[in-house]
């Protein structure tokens, strides 16, 4: 059982170094769709460890509301392209005083 | 246990590769592999339906909205290697080192006790169980899914929808203007010039040869150059051709110069 959790976190921990890091706004997306999966795998280990489906239906929450989150963030990093035509999350900078 | 095993060291290198992949379309391969295997850990652990909707949902739809949208915003150099703020990387990794290896030990004694196993729940099916759980307990989050999603539809049609502000130029409008620009400015009517003419290839990323042999830079296309795909090299090209063929025989200089 704990080498499925430590799975996950390894790859919770990579998936938000990834969103310090990257400057590419699609990639950073991508970083928290690998941290949303990671959590997702802890859920289904838990519900292993557990003998109940609680978990697994946590887990498929979370993938319904990881799309909807996916449709509108990627129609939000088409539009900021569409009006500054770049897609780094340095340059959208407008808010900065 | 030995999916586990196999699968867990490509996992982690995968996902290593998504933080540390300079191109998006690679981050978003590396993206792919693990969401492959992680159906494969489910499917392992007692959730057939959610290895289906991992498959499904995520390597189907999510993977094909990124690669779409990487498509849209074109695949240019916007992942500058210049920090904006100083130190920065080694800062997130030394602070994602930490947490990683905190949580690992926190994880590493609190999580025990013996594993159930699902056996039991899953007697009449994985489904079955799933389905008596969603239309049951969890009824409510249920429906409130589906209006989260009929919300994020609306959202995407209203954000990605474009207002036409300026008037829309006809083929007549843009052939006058080409017109009018080359009476004042000189600027050629005509289209572009086409890559690889004269040159040693004919490939769309080769620059057309001048008459003097130098290349013509505004007949590869933007995005190429944006790249920096442009193929280099061409007086080596030319040198190398012209030292082999004066080994052999003196070069006739009444059929012009190109060198």
């Amino acid at each position: 059982m704990n080498e499925y959790i430590t799975l996950s976190l390894i790859l919770f921990t990579i998936g938000s170094v990834g969103v310090l890091v990257r400057r590419n706004a699609i990639v950073v997306f991508m970083c928290i769709e690998l941290m949303l999966n990671a959590t997702n795998l802890a859920f289904v280990s838990f519900s292993r460890q557990n003998g109940n489906l609680d978990g697994q239906v946590a887990a498929f929450f979370v993938m319904v509301v990881a799309a909807a989150e996916v449709v509108v963030g990627l129609s939000i990093i088409v539009s900021i392209y569409r009006a500054r035509r770049s897609a780094s999350v340095d340059e959208a900078s407008l808010l900065k005083s | 246990m030995t999916a586990f095993w196999f699968l867990a060291p490509i996992m982690v290198i995968a996902a290593l590769g998504l933080v540390f992949a300079r191109k998006a379309v690679h981050a978003a391969l590396c993206l792919a592999v693990v969401m492959i295997s992680l159906a494969v850990l489910y499917a392992a652990q007692g959730a057939p339906f959610l290895f289906a909707v991992q498959i499904i949902v995520y390597t189907g739809a999510i993977m094909m909205l990124f690669l779409f949208v990487l498509m849209l915003v074109g695949v240019d150099s916007s992942d500058a290697v210049k920090e904006t703020i100083g130190g920065q990387r080694l800062a997130a990794g030394i602070i994602g080192l930490i947490f990683g290896i905190t949580v690992v030990l926190a994880i590493g004694q609190t999580v025990s006790g013996a594993v159930v196993g699902l056996k039991a729940a899953n007697g009449n099916g994985n489904p079955y169980g799933l389905s008596e759980l969603l239309f049951g307990k969890y009824v409510l989050a249920f429906e409130f899914t589906s209006a989260l999603l009929i919300t994020a539809a609306l959202a995407a049609m209203v954000l990605a929808h474009k207002e036409r502000l300026t008037v829309r130029h006809s083929q007549a409008d843009i052939a006058a203007r080409r017109m009018r620009e080359y009476a004042e400015s000189g600027r050629h009517p005509g289209p572009l010039p086409a890559p690889g003419v004269f040159a040693r290839h004919n490939a769309v990323d080769t620059p057309a040869l001048l008459p003097d042999g130098s290349p013509l830079e505004s007949s590869v296309s933007d995005s190429i150059v944006g790249r920096g795909q442009v193929r280099q090299g061409f007086e080596d090209d030319i040198d190398k051709l012209v030292e082999q063929v004066g080994d052999e025989q003196p070069r006739d200089e009444s059929f012009g110069g190109e060198k």
